[in-house]
Formats: C-alpha cells, sequence, structure tokens
C-alpha cells in the first residue's frame, strides 16, 4: 500500500509538471498575445515594449522564462499580477482557498447524502410510481443551467421574497470565514451550497439507482439473500456497499475539479471570493500571472483528487489493491 | 426413514408474465426428499430446474412470476410463509449453493467474513465464537491452511476453492437440505470430482438431505440416489438411481443416455442427438410436451398429456404414455437409445 501511495504521488508531480509547462505555453506563447503589449498600455512605444519585456524577463529565452515564472510561483512566491502591480499572486489564491472549500465541502455533503437516499429510494421503489418520479425530478436537477438556478436564487432570496419571513434571514451577496462568525459564515453560503449540488444530486442519484439496479442481479446479491438475511441488510451491505465503488471514484473527480475552480459560476453569481471568481476576474483582464496560478492550482487539486481517488478506490476494492 | 418426508414439493407449479405471452417455466413438479438422500434433478438449460430450485428457496422475487402447488418442510407449507418468515428458514434450515463460485462470493468481502455474517444472522454467535466455527468449517470442506486463508478476498482463491467456500456456507448452519444448482458446472474436471466427492462426505457427515440439480448425468450417477428427469417444466421421469440407468423408461432419457460417449460399448460413428428443439414455454405443445421430438409419438401423444405415474414397476415413474412392454420392444430397436 505504501509503495502504491508513493508512485502515486510520483506520478503526480509529473503530471503537474506536464500542466505547468502546458499552460505556460499557451497562456504566454501563443501568437497574437503578447503579454508585453497588454502591459504597456494604451498605443506603447517599441522603446517601452522593449523595456517591459527586459524588465519582465520576456527577452529571455523560453525554458529561461519558464524557470522564472516557476520560481516566482512556488519558491520565492512574489509573483505578481499585471493589472495590479501592488497584487501578489500567491497569497491572494490562499486566501480564496478556504472560500472555494467552504463552498464544495458543503455543497458535496449535501449532494452526497441527498443523492444516496434518493437512488437507493428510486431503486428500492422500482415498479411503483415513485420511482419515475425520482429520476424525472433529477433528471430536472441535472437540466437547470447553474448560473441561472443561481440567478433565480438570488432574485427571490435577495429581492422579490427578501423582506418576507421565509428569506428574511439571508445576508447581502458576500462571504464571511466560518473563524470570523461561524453562523453567518453557514448563512452565506447555504443557498449556494443548494444551488451547486443541485446538479449533482441529480447525476449522483441517477447513476447509484442505475448501478443498484444492476448489482440487485450480480450472483453475490443472490447469495446473500439465500444466506437468509434480511432485505435490509441485502441492500446495505451488499448491493449498495458495492455500488459505492463506481459512486465515491466519480465523487471524488467532481469533487476534484470542483475545488480547483470548477465552482467558477456559483462563485460569480453569489459573489463569493473563491478561487473561481479569481479566475474570472484574472480571464476578463487576460491577467495571465493570476490564469497561470489558477490553473495550475487547479491542476493540483485534481490531480490530488485523482490520487486519493485512486488510494480510496483500492480501500473500497480488494480487487484493485496491489498484492 | 419413517414418517412423512422432510421435504415434499405437490404440483408446484411458476410461470412468469412476460410481454410475449405467460412462460410456463414449471408445471406441476411434484417431488420428495428424505433426510440423509440425495435427490438429482437433471434436466437440459431452460427445463425448470434452477427455478424450482430458486422457488423452494421463495428466491424469485420478480413481480411478474405466479406461482402454484406446494412445498411442504416441516410440516409448515414455505409457499405461505411471509418473505419476514422464511428469512428463519433460509441458510438455516434449507440452504442454497449455486453455479458460479466465481461470482457468487461478494468480491469486497473477506471470505471468513461472508461465512461469519450467515452464522451470526442465524446462530446468534459472537463475533469470537463465529470466527472459530468458520475456521473449522473451512477445514472441513479441505481449505489447506484456512487460518491463513480465512481473511482472503474471493479474488485470491481458485474457482474450486471458492465452491468450498460456498459449500462450508450453505453448511455453516447445519440445514435440513442443501440445494446445490449445478455445483460443478464451472469447475475443471478434476475438480469437479472433488468437489462432488466432498458434497457427498459432508452430506453424510451432517445427515442433510441434498437436491443436486445438473444437466450432467454422470454427476447425477456418482451422487444421487434418486432422479427427477426435468424436460419443459415438467417431470418426465422420476427413479431410484440405479434403476433409472438400467431400466429409463422415458424416450427423453434415453436420448439423454444415448448421448453421451461411453468407454463400454463399441465405438459408435457419431454420438445421438436429440432431433429437434426443446419447445418454447410460452406455447408448449398439446399433450406431451416431448411429442415433437419424439421418434415414437403416436396418435395419443397429442390429444392427452401423459400423467407422471407408475408404469414399469413401484417407485419408478414416467410420463410416456407407451406401456412397458411397447417401451421395451421400441429401445431394443434403436441400439443408440440403450
Amino acid at each position: 500500500m505504501l509503495t502504491f501511495v508513493i508512485r502515486r504521488m510520483i506520478a503526480t508531480v509529473f503530471v503537474v509538471f506536464t500542466i505547468t509547462v502546458l499552460v505556460f505555453l499557451i497562456f504566454f506563447h501563443t501568437p497574437g498575445v503578447d503579454p508585453a503589449r497588454k502591459l504597456a498600455g494604451r498605443n506603447p512605444s517599441p522603446d517601452t515594449i522593449k523595456a517591459i519585456k527586459h524588465q519582465y524577463g520576456l527577452d529571455r529565452p523560453l525554458p529561461v522564462q519558464y524557470l522564472i515564472l516557476m520560481k516566482k510561483l512556488f519558491i520565492s512566491r512574489d509573483l505578481t499580477s499585471y493589472s495590479n502591480q501592488g497584487q501578489k499572486v500567491v497569497p491572494e489564491i490562499v486566501a480564496a482557498t478556504p472560500v472555494t472549500l467552504s463552498l464544495v465541502l458543503g455543497a458535496a455533503v449535501i449532494w452526497v447524502v441527498v443523492s444516496i437516499l434518493m437512488g437507493v429510494a428510486a431503486a428500492v421503489l422500482r415498479g411503483t410510481i415513485f420511482d419515475p418520479m425520482l429520476m424525472v425530478l433529477a433528471l430536472i436537477g441535472i437540466s437547470m443551467p447553474v448560473f441561472w438556478l443561481g440567478e433565480m436564487a438570488n432574485l427571490i432570496t435577495q429581492d422579490r421574497y427578501h423582506d418576507t419571513f421565509l428569506f428574511s434571514w439571508v445576508p447581502p451577496l458576500g462571504y464571511t470565514p466560518l473563524t470570523q462568525d461561524p453562523v453567518m459564515w453557514f448563512k452565506h453560503l447555504v443557498i449556494p451550497w443548494l444551488v451547486l449540488s443541485v446538479l449533482y444530486i441529480g447525476l449522483y442519484a441517477r447513476v447509484l439507482r442505475a448501478d443498484l439496479l444492476e448489482t440487485e442481479n450480480e450472483d453475490y446479491v443472490r447469495t446473500a439473500r439465500a444466506k437468509g438475511l434480511s432485505e435490509r441488510r441485502v441492500l446495505l451491505r451488499h448491493t449498495l456497499r458495492t455500488s459505492m465503488i463506481s459512486f465515491v471514484s466519480l465523487f471524488g473527480l467532481d469533487f476534484g475539479v470542483l475545488v480547483g475552480g470548477g465552482a467558477l459560476l456559483v462563485e460569480v453569481v453569489f459573489a463569493l471570493p473563491g478561487v473561481g471568481l479569481l479566475t474570472y476576474q484574472s480571464l476578463i483582464s487576460l491577467d495571465l500571472p493570476v490564469i497561470m496560478a489558477t490553473v495550475i492550482y487547479g491542476a493540483i487539486f485534481i490531480v490530488i483528487a485523482n490520487a486519493v481517488v485512486d488510494v480510496g478506490y483500492a480501500w473500497l476494492d480488494p480487487r484493485v489493491r496491489p498484492a | 426413514m419413517s414418517g412423512a418426508p422432510l421435504l415434499e414439493v405437490r404440483d408446484l407449479s411458476v410461470s412468469f408474465r412476460t410481454q410475449d405471452g405467460t412462460v410456463h417455466a414449471v408445471d406441476g413438479v411434484s417431488f420428495t426428499v428424505n433426510r440423509g438422500e440425495v435427490l438429482g434433478i437433471v434436466g437440459e438449460s431452460g427445463s425448470g430446474k434452477s427455478v424450482t430450485a430458486m422457488t423452494l428457496m421463495r428466491l424469485i422475487l420478480d413481480q411478474n412470476a405466479v406461482f402454484s402447488g406446494e412445498v411442504l418442510f416441516q410440516g409448515r407449507d414455505l409457499m405461505q410463509l411471509s418473505q419476514g418468515d422464511m428469512l428463519q428458514v433460509r441458510g438455516k434450515q434449507i440452504s442454497m449453493i449455486f453455479q458460479d463460485p466465481m461470482t457468487s462470493l461478494n468480491p469486497v468481502y473477506r471470505v471468513g467474513w461472508q461465512i461469519d455474517e450467515q452464522l451470526r444472522a442465524h446462530e446468534g454467535l459472537s463475533a469470537k465464537q463465529a470466527r472459530r466455527r468458520t475456521l473449522e468449517l473451512l477445514g472441513a470442506v479441505g481449505i489447506p491452511n484456512p487460518e491463513a486463508r480465512i481473511d482472503d478476498y474471493p479474488h485470491q482463491f481458485s474457482g474450486g476453492m471458492r465452491q468450498r467456500v460456498m459449500i462450508a456456507m450453505g453448511l455453516s448452519c447445519n440445514p435440513d437440505v442443501l440445494i446445490a444448482d449445478e455445483p460443478t458446472t464451472a469447475l475443471d474436471v478434476t475438480i469437479q470430482a472433488q468437489i462432488l466427492e466432498l458434497i457427498g462426505n459432508l452430506q453424510r457427515e451432517f445427515d442433510s438431505a441434498v437436491v443436486l440439480i445438473t444437466h450432467d448425468l454422470g454427476v447425477v450417477a456418482e451422487v444421487a440416489d434418486r432422479v427427477a428427469v426435468m424436460y419443459a417444466g415438467r417431470i418426465v421421469e422420476y427413479a431410484e438411481v440405479g434403476e433409472l440407468f438400467r431400466g429409463p423408461q422415458h424416450p427423453y432419457t434415453w436420448g439423454l443416455l444415448g448421448s453421451i460417449s461411453r468407454l463400454d460399448r463399441p465405438r459408435q460413428r457419431r454420438l445421438a442427438a436429440i432431433s429437434g428443439q426443446p419447445p418454447s414455454l410460452i406455447s408448449l405443445p398439446a399433450g406431451c410436451s416431448f411429442r415433437p421430438r419424439c421418434p415414437f409419438a403416436f396418435d395419443r401423444c397429442r390429444a392427452e398429456r401423459p400423467a407422471l405415474e407408475a408404469r414399469s414397476g413401484p417407485g419408478h415413474l414416467d410420463a410416456c404414455l407407451l406401456s412397458a412392454d411397447q417401451k421395451q420392444a421400441r429401445r431394443a430397436a434403436t441400439p443408440e437409445a440403450s
């Protein structure tokens, strides 16, 4: 198991390295994209551009530029934003991470619990009207775009019905750190949590239902029944337990993507100053250092999530465990 | 063996409603199993033998299944029990082992745990007692070094060893009846012999009754005391095992016996096969189900459904309208059916 984990970590380093190179090449050396021109302001003289290129090291050979960028990003951590000179990129990401984590963790708890309940309920109630009803509900959840749902939620809770007893407790858009005021933290996040989790509840409930029904036909489930176990035990310890293998691997990947900045739309709609909002702002202003940093941050999280999924997978399924 | 049989199946029928029509999987099957006896149920795929076995355990949960008949076990009709009451019977009084040991064990649990689970469900043993009992069982079914293997996962066992684990599980609560549904089909021939011997030995040791379901007459000859031959959901012949092989009465049984390659006979040019296909279970032919494939069919076979009754002697039942003499004459005339 230890060598397995170490092997995964080495692979992770390689993947992150490759991603940094790719991102560097895409954003700094795509033809037509000239960071120096962007930095120099309107109608710059060729001399200004040259000076800026020199100042930022953009006239040096590519590998050197890459190394300088990586040094600024990982070692000295003083990479500064192009659009706001005083802004240091790394601390900003560090500050934004807890916001994104709060958002995604909360939503994950909701979507895991609700989708398991829905998926199991639909599988158990197969043959009744409730199964197709639950699945249509899930499909509606999948079909609603998250930015639209978020705006609708804002329209209702911030505007139209804000003054009613239902939503008067909803604070204005924004974020309060957990350490500062847990109650406020919760109030700020509860609606974003629900909005973010709706899509995943729908997806996971459908996946889990299909998986449960497939597992139901497995010989070992028949064996479990033949042993004289109660339906409840057969469902929880045999059918659901083995169905969790694919559920968990799906979860790890989605979780990684969301923590890595995939919750961008929700963060923008609810003005949550997380990594997604940071990425969004840097993309609008083509602020290359920030884009670079957020993409690498995202990549690292996704790769870590992948590694965690692999380890978790081995933990759940003894067949893939290294001997 | 005095008194009532341990398990008595009376006129059991199982059909499934499907979009194409009603499938009559099992049609009026009756048999008895006594304590300490091995009953072999032989038939080809789709003859209803597995459905019969699953029905005895009430393991058919298909909402489109329709049942009739009785399964009397220790004075109770299992068909009338609630699923909750069946939990006490399943795995405790009647247990079952399945065809494919590769897929019949849950891949994510250790084999010892899977046996413990059954023991704890029925015997109320503590974890420690259950583990000790599991170790004994694994030893009894011939798993070498059970202490080392009890915490292995199913994928770490070979097919034969997994079937031994299944047998250990089946016998864990000292069942009165063990139903073995094609227990050797998925195994190598050498392993088959070992597993059959094991089932035979354990059956004597535990004094269980065994219902052995197979398509292999060789297996039946080896371990069964009595045999029921099934065709298209019905029992067509029912006899003591020696009797069945010495004097088979039903043309279908002749066909089955004729299709076995034998070393004690002059070599035939080809193995005899029963011509035609088994009938669709949705639209069974009128009269005898075997008639379309039977070389000896005559007018009565079309009109009358032959009952399973003793025609050649007491205890040897068959469902063929030919008289015993006629059968003997017909059989003598066809060398490959002997």
